[in-house]
């Protein structure tokens, strides 16, 4: 029981954080929750069953553009949300297909040339998307018949989705499936011998990550009230990326960590102006050369240096 | 008709520079295994090292190019690879890929510091005026840019194929493990196509400044493009880089003006996916030996 | 006796080298055949054949009277065949038990099933007994990449017979192995060929290894079967110390 106290701990200090905070804080951490949502879908394609995937930010779009849309035309939110979901998890199947015959950086290319294409389709469909104008007014929802008006409010949602999709996403990585995933990563020529059937893995790690990144942006549209296409371009792939491997992918907590510190950093160095960026692709730069394998990696092998013991699998092992 | 042609000489011209920045991507890759997600900001660095030796020298253009030339060298090219990718190229490649990104956003954001966000305006490299043919006119900078790559291209094939040093070169990017049995020198090696780069990046900066001006995000789509362009003509190729960025070139100027001028990035990006699905050596590779 | 695999006039060239060059055996249920040969006679290549890594340029592979040409591993494995790699081929990060049910797994019920299975797919007990067999319970829990190389050798091997195949092929088993191990790995594949009826072909290097586990042997030359017999009389074929001398 004892491996639950700090995840027990975090989720404390989460759900008493607001009340100290501005209307701004609360706004960064409502936006820290949605962006764990997309790592976390992206850190079970690329950390577990390692395919890798520049295309993050296409989802969180689509996802958004779904429950945007709907939503605006009167749908309820609840219904909107597991729609987006799907939507994605459909067009995930689809962007896993070029993973069957391509690898490595050949698949991170055309992830990333298929991000590119979203952008261009979200930015030019006026039709549908309301092009650079976006979509505006776009209703939060209330849950029981209590509303999400105020930003307090919206964060809880938003906190305790992430809550149960990170339940749900255990379950699945403790599961066979998430062995079979591990699997897949490790060595899938050892793993088809073994009757794991790594195409259809393959497709069901792109759909479900793709998937969990729709429910983000599906999250993503009622917190900022007001979308257009620059939140999904390439860049936020890119910072997604960033999240899940300076958290420590393959990790589980990799990307509440990640998606903390890629949030964080830029407000905290807010304080040199017109520097931050220049300051933050620094540390960017310095964070790879020192630790590659993430801040849990990192930590992995500290705790084996200090005990002198091997580090538990990073991957969830199951024991009964 | 003519303007078919018109459309067809600049972007033959255009492809060109990209393909400069490609080979150049190539080079990186096959030697070291670098994917430089940061060579759009390597041509747009140059051109403002042009400017400052410009303005702060009062330096004709062409001696700029020299200390552009020079300072790439040492910044580009030997500290790119001293302080970024050596420390990390044993980590894999996706670290090295979130650094080089990481790189770009430096290189971009610095430039932005110290000129502003201002596009500046750039002197041309090559004799202006346009030559007519009956009814089809060309400039004589799109003819000056293409003779000029194809000169650089001639003279890079011929410095890998027929001199000691570019053959090892070769060597190392074909096989590293063989190259260093043959006694030669690889880092040393790597290091040469890190200047290389540093090298070919500036005379791209130098043709295509003029056109876009100087501007510090003039990198992001410089850098898409040359990245495309390198994996169309095939990844292991310098030829295929060359083909691939003139492909990228006409394919950009004349899908633009004839199938839709809001589609216009899309093309490339069909293309790109098209040919990774269906060709993933590229264009002009060869397929690259798959274990069993 | 029948055949369980049957292999008629198998080739490969990869361009003029013919590496596999019409081969054909029987091998029997129970049967354990041995697969010997200098370096470079096409054993690697034979076994690829047969398991589908590669396709071969002719002849066919015969499973229990199916055909099993150029079929997938995926579909072999499905039928109950199983093997092993000539280099180790475990899954590092995970632990040596997971790599076991992760083995065992894909046979248990459909796809979507195992999304709701137990976490160790009902195969914690047989998992268990797996480790108890190959001595490795005690580091059960361990990443099997910590462990060391004898232990995920034996890992290695144990990973084909989760699924409780009826053929095993097994490239190099005792390559690398601690010879103090060497008797115990004889012992278990031994036990397993009496308890559970599984019949092996295994490549070796190992003459003294191979010469005392096998019923029969094979000897493959230049991708050509060079002499076949029990293990005493393939010793003692001239043929064949020519060809192991002559290497």
């Amino acid at each position: 029981m004892t491996r639950w106290l700090l995840p027990a701990a975090v989720l404390a200090v989460l759900i008493a954080l607001p009340h100290g905070l501005k209307s701004y804080g609360i706004y960064l951490l409502s936006l820290w929750a949605v962006y764990a949502m997309a790592a976390m879908g992206l850190n079970l394609t690329l950390g577990y069953a390692g395919q890798v995937s520049l295309a993050q930010a296409a989802f969180l779009g689509i996802g958004a553009y779904v429950s945007a849309l709907l939503t605006v035309n009167g749908v309820s939110f609840w219904l909107a949300l597991p729609l987006a979901g799907l939507v994605c998890f459909a067009v995930g199947i689809l962007l896993g297909f070029p993973a069957l015959r391509v690898q490595h950086h050949y698949l991170a290319f055309v992830t990333l040339g298929f991000n590119a294409l979203v952008f261009l389709v979200l930015r030019n469909e006026e039709w549908l998307t309301g092009g650079t104008y976006g979509v505006e007014g776009i209703p939060r929802p209330s849950l029981l018949g209590l509303p999400t008006q105020s930003p307090i409010g919206f964060y809880y949602l938003s906190l305790g989705f992430l809550v149960v999709l990170s339940f749900a996403l255990y379950a699945l990585l403790r599961s066979p499936w998430g062995r079979a995933f591990a699997a897949l990563r490790e060595n899938p020529t050892r793993a088809e011998s073994l009757g794991v059937d790594i195409r259809a893995y393959t497709l069901l790690a792109f759909a479900i990550g793709s998937g969990v990144g729709g429910l983000a942006g599906a999250f993503y549209a009622p917190l900022v009230e007001f979308i257009d296409p620059t939140p999904f371009d390439l860049g936020t792939s890119l910072a997604l990326l960033l999240m899940v491997v300076v958290g420590g992918s393959g990790y589980f907590a990799g990307p509440f960590l990640g998606a903390a510190l890629v949030m964080l950093l830029p407000e905290w160095l807010r304080f040199s102006e017109s520097l931050y960026l220049l300051l933050y692709a620094l540390l960017v730069m310095v964070l790879m050369a020192t630790c590659p394998s993430g801040l849990l990696g990192l930590w992995a092998q500290a705790r084996e240096r200090l005990s002198r013991r091997r580090p538990p699998p990073p991957v969830l092992e199951t024991r009964t | 008709m003519a303007e078919f042609v018109q459309l067809l000489v600049s972007g033959l011209a255009t492809g060109a520079i990209y393909a400069l920045a490609a080979m150049g991507f190539t080079l990186l890759w096959q030697t070291s295994q670098t994917i430089n997600f940061a060579q759009g900001e390597f041509v747009m660095l140059p051109a403002f090292i042009m400017l400052s030796a410009i303005k702060l020298f009062g330096l004709p253009l062409y001696a700029a190019f020299g200390v552009s030339l020079l300072v790439s060298a040492l910044l580009l090219g030997f500290g790119f690879k001293r302080l970024l990718v050596d420390p990390m190229i044993r980590h894999g490649v996706l670290p090295l890929v979130i650094a080089t990104i990481a790189l770009g956003i430096f290189l971009k954001e610095g430039v932005k510091l110290v000129y502003g966000a201002e596009a500046l305006p750039f002197p041309e490299a090559l004799p202006q005026g346009i030559w007519r043919f009956a009814s089809v006119s060309v400039t004589v900078n799109d003819i000056g840019v293409l003779l000029l790559v194809f000169a650089m291209v001639l003279a890079l094939q011929g410095f890998l194929s027929r001199t000691t040093t570019g053959r090892a070169m070769q060597a190392v990017a074909q096989n590293p493990d063989t190259a260093r049995i043959l006694g030669i020198d690889v880092p040393r090696m790597i290091t040469y196509t890190f200047l290389v780069n540093a090298a070919l990046v500036s005379v791209a900066a130098l043709l295509i400044t003029p056109v876009y001006l100087a501007k510090f995000d003039n990198g992001e789509s410089i850098g898409l493009i040359a990245f495309i362009a390198a994996i169309v003509g095939g990844f292991n190729q310098i030829r295929g880089a060359l083909v691939g960025g003139l492909l990228i070139g006409v394919i950009d100027n004349l899908s633009g003006a004839y199938i839709s001028a809001a589609y216009r990035e899309a093309f490339p990006l069909l293309l790109l996916i098209a040919v990774i699905l269906f060709r993933p050596q590229g264009l002009l590779g060869r397929a690259e030996e798959r274990r069993v | 006796m029948t055949a369980l695999l049957q292999v008629e006039g198998l080739a490969r060239s990869f361009g003029a080298i013919k590496a596999v060059d019409g081969v054909s055996f029987e091998v029997g249920a129970g049967e354990v055949v041995g697969l010997i040969g200098p370096n470079g006679s096409g054993k690697s290549t034979l076994f690829n054949c047969i398991l589908g890594q590669i396709g071969p340029s002719a002849g066919q592979v015969t499973f229990e009277g199916q055909q099993i040409t150029r079929r997938s591993p995926l579909a072999l494995n499905r039928l109950g065949i199983g093997r092993t790699f000539q280099m180790l081929q475990v899954f590092p990060r995970l632990s040596v038990r997971d790599n076991l049910i992760v083995a065992g797994q894909e046979h248990e019920g459909r796809l979507f099933g195992r999304l709701l299975a137990p976490p160790d797919a009902g195969l914690g007990a047989a998992a268990d007994e797996m480790l108890e067999q190959f001595r490795l319970s005690h580091v059960a829990h361990q990443a099997a990449g910590d462990c060391s190389f004898g232990q995920q050798k034996l890992l290695d091997i144990a990973m084909a017979f989760m699924t409780g195949p009826r053929l095993v092929l097994l490239d190099e088993p005792a390559g690398g192995v601690n010879p103090n191990m060497l008797g115990d790995l004889h012992a278990l594949l031994r036990r397993l060929n009496a308890d559970r009826r599984t019949t092996f072909v295994v490549i070796e290097h190992n003459m003294e290894f191979v010469m005392r586990l096998c019923d029969r042997v094979l000897v493959l030359a230049q991708g050509r079967i060079l002499a076949e017999g029990t293990p005493e009389q393939v010793r003692a074929n001239p043929a064949v110390i020519e060809a192991y001398l002559g290497d």
